[in-house]
């Protein structure tokens, strides 16, 4: 199980949290502008790297505050987000 | 005592071939198969970056069903299951492939609906299919508590009966002999690092071997896809997490069915030399570790003592994860890419195992014509910029 560092309340178990999937993804500034394959990309292409990964989690079952890490997909370590 | 023969060669790559494969999982070993026996494609590498069948091939729960909800989903795997009845013959070795039936149960008045609505989807598909009540269930299923007090009240399942298991290794073991003999070099202990790309074309790969000129590339890279698809600039609608699986030690046999349950996230069946298979739903965050946490599994232990209280004291022997390629809609893609050359096969998620006989079926075609298979383009790559996606959340039993 990981120990995930809740901003709020410090180190907690993983099965307090939800997992959000890669972080800064933002909604299109223009969104009436984008192609077909530009939405494709905003709805369903998200990075999946080997490696370090910038993340969301929900401290679902704590203070609900939804925040960023980042993990590292092989060794699992998490540290802060830059 | 004198080591048994290997069932294949252990050949260095050559300098080329018409088609490389990369991945020696149960799908890549099916692609070269069906290239030489459908399509007399012959001069093939399958590249492995670590031994043979290793990966998800080694670590599945061994399901096999075709009762998919969608048109699509239901004619590519039943394609499979139909593969599946006659491929212990073709291949002459015994897969222990055994229609023993799976059920789905059904916890709620949700499931129900859903369970009744893909019966008959399924039926008006030609795939075979049942709706048991509850006492049914227990008709066919002994040992599933039935009783209305259950945490998890049984209130009925669907019924596959052509829907079993096989034995993993040894469908590997026969695709890969017979693929040799057809002259196709299976390299084991080769990581593809890159690919040459010239005029939107892919050239070669780039190996820990070598440079290896290709004709054509086909990915059949399950959970490492997105890694390799990036190295050729394609990004791919994928997301890689671990799944866990366990057994227990070996019982007397006591379960001769298999038994899933979508609402709990367990299936479990008994494999033949006795242990007890379980699988679990996917652990949530992206991986590559090929481990997943414990408190997965520990759920899902739980949830499998209420359905079968008779387990209670079965001692869980190991577990282990193995990485799963997930898409938007939990159905598999298969097909073209944007580098002409390059095919895909990938996002077959917690349920590629079944689909091994008919995902190489479908993919040979389509490299070998460069035009997807019928079976396979609706699950080609631009759906997801058409919007015509097939969303098989529920038949694929495991929570994305």
């Amino acid at each position: 199980m990981l120990l995930i560092d809740c901003p709020h309340c410090g180190p907690r178990d993983e099965n307090e949290f939800r997992y959000g999937g890669q972080a800064g993804v933002a909604y299109p500034e223009r969104p009436a502008e984008l192609t077909d394959d530009e939405w494709a990309g905003y709805v369903f292409r998200r990075d999946n790297p080997k490696g370090w990964f910038h993340e969301r989690w929900f401290h679902a079952h704590g203070c609900r505050t939804w925040f960023a890490v980042e993990r590292h997909t092989v060794t699992h370590e998490i540290r802060k987000a830059p | 005592m004198t080591h048994p023969d290997f069932l294949w060669r252990d050949p260095d790559p050559k300098p080329s071939y018409d088609v490389v494969i990369v991945g020696g999982g149960g799908h890549g070993l099916a692609t070269a198969y069906y290239l030489a026996r459908n399509h007399g494609l012959t001069n093939v590498a399958v590249l492995e970056k670590g031994w043979l069948a290793g990966g998800n091939m080694a670590r599945n729960t061994t399901i096999i069903r075709s009762n998919y909800l969608w048109d699509e989903s239901a004619a590519i795997y039943e394609h499979s299951l139909k593969l599946w009845e006659g491929l212990s013959e073709e291949l002459d070795y015994d897969l222990r492939f055994s229609q023993r039936g799976v059920l789905n149960l059904a916890h709620s008045l949700g499931d129900v609906r859903e369970g009744r609505r893909r019966v008959n989807a399924n039926r008006l598909n030609g795939v075979d299919a049942e709706w048991l009540d509850a006492d049914e269930v227990r008709k066919f299923c002994p040992i599933v508590n039935v009783s209305s007090s259950a945490r998890y009240p049984v209130m009925g399942a669907t019924l596959q009966r052509r829907g079993g298991i096989a034995k993993h290794d040894h469908v590997a073991w026969a695709l890969a002999r017979k693929a040799d003999a057809y002259g196709i070099d299976l390299i084991q202990g080769c990581e593809v690092t890159g690919f040459d790309l010239a005029d939107g074309r892919v050239r070669a790969v780039r190996t820990s071997r070598g440079r290896i000129a290709a004709g054509k590339v086909a990915l059949a890279s399950a959970g490492h896809t997105s890694v390799l698809a990036e190295r050729a600039g394609i990004p791919l609608p994928l997301q890689s997490h671990p799944l866990q699986a366990l057994v227990s030690e070996l019982l007397e046999p006591v379960l001769d069915c298999v038994v899933m349950s979508n609402a709990v996230h367990v299936y479990v069946s008994q494999a033949h030399k006795g242990e007890l298979v379980m699988g679990a739903g996917i652990d949530a965050y992206n991986s590559y570790g090929q481990r997943g946490a414990f408190h997965v599994i520990e759920a899902q232990m739980a949830a499998a003592l209420e359905l079968f209280p008779i387990f209670s004291r079965v001692r869980v022997l190991r577990t282990w994860a193995g990485i799963v390629d997930v898409s938007p809609d939990a159905s598999p893609i298969i097909g073209r890419t944007p580098v002409e050359g390059l095919y895909v096969n990938a996002g077959w998620g917690t349920g590629g195992f079944k689909a091994t006989p008919g995902s190489g079926w479908v993919y040979a075609h389509t490299i070998a014509h460069g035009e997807p298979h019928p079976l396979a383009a609706p699950f080609a790559l631009e759906r997801f910029t058409t919007g015509a996606l097939i969303d098989e959340h529920g038949a694929a039993a495991v929570a994305h």
